[in-house]
C-alpha cells in the first residue's frame, strides 16, 4: 500500500467568536479574520510538515484548491505543489484536486501541472474536481454547467497533453485555435488522474470508465460510506464496463491522530477535530455548497442522506466510533488500518496528520508516531491482505 | 537577476522549418527529459544568484514557445519560495487580464507573499501579442480588460471582503480573498514594457507610482523612455519621481575579456534574438492589441523590428552589455550616471549559452559587477532635466 | 460612373456612412471583414433592379465608432433599428463573409422586414475540424492572394498607392473585425440553433475555390436552413460578388425572381 500526508492548511489561528456572526467559515466569512503574518507562519509550518512527511518515508505528499474560506488556504495548489516541488525528493507529490472546469481556460492549468511534473521528473498526481459548490459562488461560475465542463475541461487537458500540438479544440464551451502546449508533461502519457470525490455516482462511474480506470479518491466519512462508494467502483468497473477494478483504483482519504495511548490521543485530539467537524467543514445543508444544477436530483438526495450524520456538534468518540476518523495508540491505528484494508482493499490512503486548530507540536507528535510505527506496517500490505471483492455484497 | 528559461534543447534545424519559435511550433520539438534537466538547471542558476547576493531574482509568464518555458511564472516563484531567503522573488510579469478571472492569480500571488513573508514583486504585463492567440483572449479589449483587472486585484488585495466586483469585463458577486497579501497594502507592482506610452504615463499616475521597467532594448530607446517616464511624473503629475521608480533590464555576458566575453556569448545571444525572440509581425501586433496611432509608428518601422541581429549592432546600440568585469562594470555605471534606474535586471542567461558558461557568468556577475553597482544611488546619478528628455 | 448617392445617416445617434442607389425593391448589401471597395460593377448590376444599399458598419470604413459595440449581438440589434429608421420593408438581404455571418444574426432574431436572404461566403457557424481561416495570423498581403483566385485583383489591391485614410480604414476594419470575431473566431456557438427561425427564402452562393470559408460550409447551410438553395461559382474564391460579378448577378437575381418576387 501507498501512504501519502493530505494537508488542507486550515487557518487554525481563526478567531473563534466569528461564529456570533457569521455562519460558516466559507465564502462570506471577511478576510479581516486572516492577519498575513499569521498567515506567513502557518503556511511555512505546513510546508515544514508535508516536507517531514517527505523525509520519514511516506510515499507521496498532497495538497487541494478551495477557495475564499478558513477551512483550507489553498486557492491554488500549484502554489505549494510548486514549493515543495524541489524540497522534496522522491515522494509523488499528489494535487487532489484542482478545478479546472471553474476557470475559463483549463489549459493554464494544464501547463502548471505540466511544469511541476517537468521539475519534479514525473512526480506529479494531478487530481480533478468540479470544486465545492461554494467555490460557484466564489468564482462566479455557473454551476448549472459544472459537469459538462468538467468533462470538457478534462477532454481539452488530456488532449493537450498527449496530442502534438497546435491543434483547434472545439468543444461547447471551450473554443481554441491553437492547442501548443509547451512544455509537454514529463510522463508519458500524462501525469495520473485521480478523482477525489464525496460519493457522486456521476464520478465513480465516470473515473471507472475503461477509457479512463482514474483512481477513485473517497474523501473522509463514516467507514460504512467509505466501503460502499469504494465498492460501488468496483461494481461499476464489474458489471457496468465488465473488468476487475484494480486497487491501485481505489484511494481513501482520512484523518489520523496518534500519541503515545489510546486516551492520551483522545484527549489530545478532542478540541481540534471538533473544530474540523464543527467549523472549519463545509455544512451541506447551507445552500452556497449545494448550488442548483451542481450535482443531479438523485446525488444530491444521496449525499444528503450520508451527510446528515456529518452536520455540527460532531463528538470524538462518535468520529471514531462511525470510522469517520481514525485515534489512538500507534499500535491501534496500525490494527484499525490494516482491518480497513482487509475490509476495501485500497492500495492508496491519504492520512491527513493535521486538521482544524491542531498545533504544531502535536502534528509533529503525530507524523513521528506514524512514520515510524504505522506508515512501514501500511506499506507492506498488498492484495494478500485483502479480503476481496463480493460483487454481491455491494450490492446490498 | 532575470531568466526567461528558453528550451535551449530546441532542434534549430528543425525551428527553421517554422517561421517563429511562437504559437505553432509543435510542441514535439519538446523533450520533456530535457525540459527536466533544463527547468532544474535554471532554477539552480536564479537560486545561486540568490545566494551571491543578487537583491532578487526574476521570471516572467509566456504560452507556447520555446523563448520561455513559463507558461505560469507562479510555479516557478513558489518553486523559489522555500529555497531562498532574503531576496526578493519579481514575477515580471504576469498577464492579469489574459484571464477571464484575475483573481486567480492574485491568490496565488497573495500566497507566494505570505509564504514568502513578504519578498514578492508584482509585475503587471498585458502579454505579447502571441499570447492572444494561444489564450484566445481577444486583443481589441486587451487594454480595457488590463486595467480593469488592475482596479479588480489592487481592491481585493486591500478591501475588506465580501464585496461586489461590477466591471465591464468582470463581476464577481462575492470577492473575498483568503489569504491576503503578506505586504501591506499589497505587493510593489512593476509594469515591464517595450516602452509603450500608454503604460508610462499610467505606472507613473500619482495614484499608483508603479516601478517602470524597460525591457531589453537598444540603449537611446531605453533613454528616450525611463527619461519619459520621469517627464511625466514632472510635467504631466507635478512630481519628481524616485529612482526607485526605474528599472532596465539587458541581457549581461561577463568574462575574464573583452574578446573571450564577445567570442564565447556571440552565437547564444544571436540566438536569443534570431531564433527564440523573432515573431512575424501579425503575431506581434494582432488587431486592437495597439492603439492606432502606435500601430501605425510601428507598422512602419515593421521591417527592422526584428531578425537579422548581429551581436556587434546589439553591443553598438547598447541592448546587450558584454565585456570583461571592468568593461560591465563600466558601462553599468555610466548607463546609471545617465539614467539613474533604482534597479537594474540582468539577464545573465540567454539562448543557448549553456550551463557552465552560465554559471561562470553568474559568479563573475556576482563578485566582480554587483559590488560595484550595488552602492550605486542618486548621488552618482546626473539628474534629471527636463529639457532634455522633451527635446529629442 | 459611381450611381450612387453617398451619405452619412444618423440611426440613434450613430452616423452611418451609405451608399445608396437605383430602384426597386429594396436591397441591404452587408459587407465582410475588409470592408466595401467602392461602388462595384456588381452593386451597379444590381441596382438596376434594386434600391440597393450599401452602408459601412459601425467602426467599420468611415461609419461613426460609437462605444455601444462590442459584439455581434449588438451589431445585429443595431440593423433591426436600422430597418426600423429607415422604414424599410420587403427587404432583400445580402451578406459576405462577415456580413453573411451578421445577415444571419438579424433574420433569427426578426424576418418581418425580410423578403430574401443571400448568403455569400458567410461566417457565423463552424464545422469541426473545418475552420474558416485565420484572417488574424496570416500576413495581410498573404490574406489578399488567398481571397482571389484571379490572382489580378490581389495585384490590383496590394499595387493600390496607400493614403493615410486608406491605412487607418483597413487597421480600423482589422480591428473592428477582431472585436466581434476573435473569440470563438468568426462564428457564434449558439446560431446554428435558432437558424430555422429564418423564415424567408434563403439563397446560399459560394466560391467553389474559396479558400478562405471553405465551400463545406456552403453545403452544411443548404442543409440547415430549410427550403435554401445553394449555388456554386466557378472558378470564383472568398468574394464572388467581386471576381465574378455577372454570374453573381445572374443568380442573385434568377432567385429573387424565382422564389421572392
Amino acid at each position: 500500500m501507498k501512504v501519502f500526508a493530505f494537508h488542507l492548511m486550515p487557518y487554525g489561528a481563526l478567531d473563534m467568536s466569528y461564529a456570533e456572526e457569521y455562519s460558516s467559515v466559507w465564502l462570506k466569512l471577511p478576510n479581516s479574520y486572516f492577519d498575513p503574518k499569521v498567515g506567513h507562519e502557518l503556511y511555512n509550518r505546513y510546508l515544514d510538515e508535508l516536507e517531514l512527511c517527505a523525509s520519514l518515508g511516506f510515499d507521496g505528499v498532497s495538497v487541494n484548491e478551495h477557495h475564499q474560506n478558513a477551512y483550507g488556504l489553498m486557492p491554488s495548489p500549484v502554489v505549494t505543489a510548486a514549493a515543495l516541488a524541489r524540497k522534496t525528493a522522491h515522494c509523488k507529490i499528489a494535487i487532489l484536486g484542482n478545478a479546472f472546469a471553474l476557470r475559463e481556460h483549463p489549459l493554464t492549468l494544464a501547463e502548471e501541472h505540466a511544469m511541476i511534473d517537468n521539475i519534479t521528473g514525473g512526480r506529479l498526481i494531478t487530481g480533478m474536481v468540479r470544486g465545492v459548490g461554494c467555490e460557484y459562488f466564489s468564482m462566479g461560475v455557473n454551476p448549472a454547467f459544472s459537469l459538462e465542463r468538467h468533462i470538457e475541461a478534462h477532454d481539452l487537458v488530456v488532449r493537450a497533453w498527449t496530442e502534438t500540438g497546435p491543434f483547434a479544440f472545439e468543444g461547447k464551451h471551450y473554443h481554441f485555435e491553437y492547442v501548443n502546449m509547451w512544455p509537454r508533461p514529463y510522463q508519458d502519457p500524462h501525469p495520473p488522474i485521480w478523482c477525489p470525490s464525496q460519493g457522486s455516482t456521476e464520478t465513480i462511474e465516470w473515473a471507472a470508465h475503461p477509457d479512463r480506470k482514474y483512481t477513485y479518491l473517497q474523501a473522509y466519512s463514516a467507514f460504512d460510506s467509505v466501503l460502499r462508494y469504494l465498492n460501488l467502483y468496483r461494481s461499476v468497473a464489474e458489471v457496468k464496463y465488465g473488468y476487475t477494478a484494480s486497487s491501485s483504483q481505489i484511494a481513501w482519504s482520512v484523518p489520523v491522530y496518534c500519541a503515545e495511548t489510546d486516551e492520551k490521543a483522545v484527549e489530545e485530539v478532542r478540541p481540534h477535530i471538533e473544530s474540523l467537524f464543527n467549523t472549519f467543514l463545509p455544512k451541506i445543508s447551507q445552500s452556497m455548497f449545494v448550488p442548483p444544477g451542481y450535482m443531479t436530483a438523485t446525488s444530491m438526495k444521496k449525499i444528503f442522506a450520508h451527510k446528515a450524520a456529518l452536520r455540527g456538534g460532531q463528538k470524538v468518540d462518535d468520529l471514531i466510533a462511525r470510522g469517520v476518523i481514525v485515534v489512538g495508540s500507534p499500535d491501534t491505528v496500525r490494527k484499525i488500518l490494516i482491518e480497513r484494508h482487509r475490509q476495501a482493499g485500497f492500495e492508496h490512503v491519504l492520512i491527513m496528520p493535521q486538521f482544524g486548530t491542531l498545533p504544531a507540536d502535536l502534528t509533529e507528535k503525530n507524523l513521528r508516531l506514524l512514520g515510524a510505527d504505522v506508515v512501514p506496517a501500511l506499506q507492506a500490505l498488498d492484495e494478500n491482505n485483502y479480503a476481496g471483492f463480493e460483487p454481491a455484497v455491494a450490492a446490498e | 537577476m532575470f531568466h526567461l528559461m528558453p528550451y535551449a534543447g530546441l532542434d534549430m534545424k528543425e525551428r527553421d522549418r517554422h517561421k517563429s519559435a511562437w504559437v505553432t511550433l509543435p510542441n514535439s520539438l519538446y523533450d520533456p527529459e530535457v525540459g527536466h534537466e533544463l527547468y532544474n538547471r535554471y532554477l539552480d542558476e536564479l537560486e545561486l544568484a540568490a545566494e551571491l547576493g543578487f537583491d532578487g531574482v526574476a521570471i516572467n509568464e509566456h504560452h507556447q514557445n520555446a523563448y520561455g518555458l513559463m507558461p505560469s511564472p507562479v510555479v516557478m516563484a513558489s518553486s523559489l519560495a522555500r529555497r531562498t531567503e532574503g531576496c526578493k522573488l519579481a514575477i515580471l510579469g504576469n498577464a492579469f487580464a489574459l484571464r477571464e478571472h484575475p483573481l486567480t492569480l492574485a491568490e496565488e500571488h497573495a500566497m507566494i507573499d505570505c509564504i514568502t513573508g513578504g519578498r514578492l514583486i508584482t509585475g503587471f504585463v498585458r502579454g505579447i501579442g502571441a499570447e492572444f492567440y494561444s489564450m484566445a483572449a481577444n486583443p481589441t479589449l486587451s487594454h480595457e480588460r488590463h486595467m480593469e483587472a488592475h482596479d479588480l486585484v489592487i481592491r481585493a488585495w486591500t478591501e475588506k471582503g465580501p464585496f461586489a466586483f461590477e466591471g465591464k469585463h468582470y463581476h464577481f458577486e462575492y470577492v473575498n480573498m483568503w489569504p491576503r497579501p503578506y505586504q501591506e497594502p499589497h505587493p510593489p507592482i512593476w509594469c515591464p514594457s517595450l516602452g509603450s506610452t500608454e503604460t508610462i504615463e499610467w505606472a507613473a499616475h500619482p495614484d499608483r507610482r508603479y516601478v517602470y521597467a524597460q525591457n531589453y532594448s537598444a540603449f537611446t530607446n531605453v533613454c528616450k523612455f525611463l527619461d519619459q517616464y520621469r517627464e511625466v511624473a514632472a510635467t504631466q503629475y507635478g512630481y519628481n519621481a524616485s529612482s526607485e521608480q526605474i528599472a532596465w533590464t539587458a541581457p549581461v555576458y561577463v568574462a575574464e575579456t573583452d574578446e573571450q566575453a564577445v567570442a564565447e556569448a556571440t552565437e547564444h545571444m544571436e540566438t536569443l534574438f534570431n531564433k527564440f525572440l523573432y515573431l512575424p509581425f501579425e503575431k506581434l501586433f494582432p488587431p486592437g492589441y495597439l492603439s492606432m496611432h502606435s500601430y501605425k509608428r510601428v507598422a512602419a518601422h515593421k521591417k527592422n523590428v526584428l531578425g537579422g541581429a548581429k551581436m556587434e549592432t546589439l553591443m553598438e546600440t547598447g541592448v546587450v552589455i558584454v565585456g570583461s568585469p571592468e568593461t560591465v562594470r563600466r558601462r553599468i555605471a555610466e548607463c546609471h550616471e545617465v539614467l539613474g534606474f533604482g534597479t537594474f535586471v540582468s539577464l545573465l542567461q540567454f539562448g543557448t549559452l549553456p550551463a557552465d558558461k552560465t554559471e561562470r557568468n553568474i559568479r563573475l556577475f556576482a563578485e566582480e559587477v554587483l559590488p560595484a553597482i550595488q552602492p550605486l544611488s542618486d548621488r552618482e546619478y546626473r539628474g534629471f532635466e527636463p529639457a532634455t528628455a522633451a527635446a529629442e | 460612373m459611381a450611381d450612387c448617392k453617398e451619405s452619412k445617416i444618423d440611426i440613434r445617434g450613430t452616423g452611418v456612412h451609405l451608399r445608396r442607389g437605383g430602384s426597386g425593391e429594396p436591397m441591404l448589401f452587408l459587407h465582410g471583414a475588409s470592408g466595401v471597395a467602392g461602388w462595384i460593377p456588381t452593386f451597379q448590376a444590381l441596382s438596376e433592379y434594386h434600391d440597393l444599399m450599401v452602408p459601412d458598419h459601425p467602426t467599420y470604413g468611415l461609419s461613426d465608432e460609437p462605444d455601444w459595440l462590442d459584439n455581434m449581438d449588438d451589431l445585429a440589434m443595431f440593423y433591426l433599428d436600422f430597418l426600423d429608421r429607415m422604414d424599410l420593408d420587403g427587404v432583400h438581404l445580402v451578406g459576405n463573409s462577415l456580413g453573411g455571418w451578421l445577415a444571419m444574426e438579424i433574420a433569427v432574431r426578426n424576418c418581418t422586414r425580410l423578403k430574401s436572404l443571400t448568403l455569400v461566403g458567410a461566417a457565423g457557424i463552424r464545422i469541426a475540424g473545418k475552420p474558416i481561416a485565420d484572417i488574424f495570423m496570416m500576413d495581410p498581403d498573404d490574406l489578399v492572394r488567398e481571397i482571389f483566385v484571379d490572382q489580378s485583383f490581389a495585384d490590383n489591391i496590394l499595387n493600390m498607392e496607400m493614403t493615410e485614410e486608406l491605412m487607418d480604414v483597413q487597421i480600423r476594419n482589422r480591428v473592428a473585425t477582431a472585436r466581434l470575431g476573435w473569440q470563438p473566431r468568426l462564428f457564434n456557438p449558439n446560431l446554428r440553433k435558432w437558424l430555422h427561425r429564418i423564415t424567408v427564402p434563403t439563397h446560399v452562393i459560394w466560391g467553389d475555390a474559396d479558400k478562405i470559408v471553405d465551400p463545406a460550409y456552403a453545403a452544411e447551410f443548404g442543409r440547415i436552413i430549410v427550403g435554401s438553395e445553394v449555388t456554386m461559382i466557378e472558378k470564383a474564391g472568398h468574394l464572388p460578388h467581386v471576381e465574378k460579378p455577372e454570374t453573381f448577378v445572374a443568380a442573385v437575381s434568377g432567385f429573387i425572381k424565382a422564389k421572392a418576387a
